[in-house]
């Protein structure tokens, strides 16, 4: 297991549309703070809210957590539920099941999943029907 | 002339009170206040003005150049700022402004509107190559946007155009023709421009994207205004000095910028916390059809100018007139392919991020800094007041960090800390008497 000196969690609520992209905002603030390297955070930046409005809209609620070395940084987001039927599907570009809410709003374009797979250096999702899911994104700072 | 550290936006010590009216609106934290009167952070500091605009006192101001400077040089043109226009209610046409700067005792004038014309074909001919990774393109009009982005936004700087500015592009075009026409030499030509703004002051003297400024200096339209009002009364409104396009006037608006160079899929934001909120979702990549952003840190644009007379909103609509009455074509058809390659429209400098912000150089060192940072915010009240001299409780976390700031200057913190000792006292007066 790799040391990380800095763990950080962020609630993340259901269908808490005031409160969305708070949790990735106070991500970048702290990594711009700590001089992450331009580059790096533009993914990182991505990568975070498009997870955090996954949770925010189809999750039953979860926590969104940054952990960092000096070396790597660490988004892993976890929920409760619902879980996702068919990953491969929810995986493709264009799919998604956002309801008529978060679509007038904007979201579910599809593109959440693929742009974090895209962004991270590495991905990686699990999920479990009726018990949540979790994704894990690394990102290497050298 | 160049300095990396100069500013525009200074501080009268005379005159500052010590309150927190510019701390708590400065968009970059820049700000503290110490030993009862503000200190502005060099570093920081993106010269967009709000301090200057919200101070009831008049104790921070833009430093420009004084009109007498013109008579360094021999020959003198003035470049006004298409904002320039908009001072004036019931102008028949801008060329009667041009007429009055001439008088004013200025050898020649260029339109600085007419400059944004040549950025906007400039600016079309470099979006034609482009793939659709490097949209939304973002405006280099506003300096203290561009500035913004160093110090908020590195990750975005790739996004800024790279192409000069219009006050850059019009001093170069208007110094070469000057120089033709009458056979002196450049060192002879001063371009001075008349600005709305302190951030254009310092895009002249600490330029952003080339090492050095074509522009010679910056007048204050409110140090011109009276005496420019004055010559206005005595002109025909048949001249036809201006030769700037409706579009390139329309720079003056937030908003005529995007007209012109992308009217398809482009924003325009006014007022720096609204655009820093944009950028933010342009950070997020939300705004993904996004092709081209027009930010403006003042309200209504550069007619929002601190530097400016009139009203922004009655300035807007004297600027729409104007328009109306200027060449409609777009300046795609006047602008002469020429100019594209005869004039080095390119920035010649890579914009680099600010790393003002950060808190070490070292990621260790940081993120300790970041650790002990979030523990002393716990402890902090939370009322983001003001009273120690920083602008949030976070950012006074941050200066204790820093080695700036204690503690015991939370006037919270200390009161609590006086009631724990005269309750000490109290029990300590009672001991001792029995």
């Amino acid at each position: 297991m790799r040391e990380y000196s800095m763990v950080d969690h962020y609630p993340v609520s259901a269908r808490d549309f005031a409160t969305a992209g708070d949790a990735s905002a106070s991500i970048k603030r702290k990594l711009k703070q700590l001089g992450v390297d331009s580059a790096i955070l533009r993914r990182i930046a991505v990568a975070s809210y498009e997870v955090e409005l996954n949770l925010m809209i189809h999750s039953v609620g979860g926590t969104l957590t940054m952990m960092m070395s000096p070396d790597e940084i660490l988004l892993v987001s976890s929920d409760a539920g619902p879980g996702i039927p068919d990953i491969e599907k929810a995986l493709q570009e264009g799919f998604s099941t956002a309801d008529e809410e978060a679509r007038n709003l904007g979201f579910g374009a599809g593109m959440g999943l693929p742009n974090m797979r895209r962004n991270a250096d590495e991905f990686s999702i699990q999920s479990a029907l009726g018990r949540g899911t979790e994704i894990r994104m690394r990102f290497r700072l050298q | 002339m160049e300095d990396k550290r100069y500013h525009s936006v200074r501080l009268d010590p005379e005159k500052c009170k010590g309150c927190t009216n510019c701390l708590k609106r400065c968009p970059t934290e820049a700000i503290r206040v110490r030993a009862g009167r503000a200190h502005i952070i060099d570093e920081r500091c993106i010269d967009c003005g709000e301090c200057i605009r919200v101070c009831e006192y008049h104790a921070k101001y833009a430093q420009t150049d004084p009109l007498a400077t013109i008579n360094r040089f021999k020959y003198k043109i003035a470049l006004p700022a298409p904002s320039l226009y908009g001072q004036f209610k019931k102008l028949a046409n801008a060329s009667q402004i041009l007429e009055g700067l001439l008088h004013m005792g200025f050898d020649d004038v260029f339109e600085v509107a007419a400059g944004a014309d040549i950025v906007t074909r400039a600016i079309r001919e470099r979006m034609r190559g482009m793939s659709t990774d490097e949209f939304p393109l973002i405006s280099s009009a506003c300096p203290a946007i561009t500035r913004l982005i160093q110090v908020r936004f590195p990750e975005l700087i790739s996004h800024i155009v790279d192409v000069r500015q219009p006050m850059e592009v019009a001093a170069m075009v208007a110094k070469r023709e000057f120089c033709q026409k009458r056979g002196v030499a450049e060192s002879e030509v001063g371009c001075f421009f008349i600005t709305p703004c302190a951030a254009k002051m310092t895009a002249i003297r600490n330029p952003i994207g080339q090492e050095k400024s074509a522009v010679d200096g910056a007048i204050s339209m409110l140090e011109i205004y009276g005496l420019l009002a004055g010559h206005l009364k005595n002109y025909p409104s048949e001249l036809t000095l201006s030769k700037a396009t409706s579009y390139g006037v329309g720079w003056a608006n937030n908003g005529g910028e995007a007209v012109a160079v992308c009217p398809e899929n482009s924003m325009a934001v006014d007022g720096i916390e609204n655009v820093i909120r944009v950028l933010e979702e342009i950070e997020n990549n939300k705004l993904r059809d996004l092709v081209f952003f027009e930010g403006a840190a003042c309200t209504g644009g550069c007619v929002g100018g601190p530097l400016t007379f009139e009203n922004g909103y009655i300035a807007r609509g004297s600027i729409r007139a104007l328009m109306k009455n200027s060449d409609l074509r777009h300046p795609d058809e006047v602008v002469k392919a020429s100019y594209l390659t005869k004039y080095a429209l390119q920035t010649t400098k890579k914009i680099t991020p600010n790393s003002a912000m950060k808190l070490d150089d070292d990621i260790v060192e940081a993120m300790r800094k970041m650790e002990q940072l979030e523990s002393i915010v716990k402890s902090l009240p939370g009322y983001d007041c003001g009273s120690c001299g920083s602008p949030t409780c976070r950012t006074f976390a941050e200066d204790i960090v820093r080695g700036h700031a204690t503690k015991m200057d939370c006037i919270h913190i200390l009161k609590d800390q006086l009631k724990i000792m005269a309750q000490k006292m109290v029990e300590l007066a009672k001991t001792t008497r029995e």
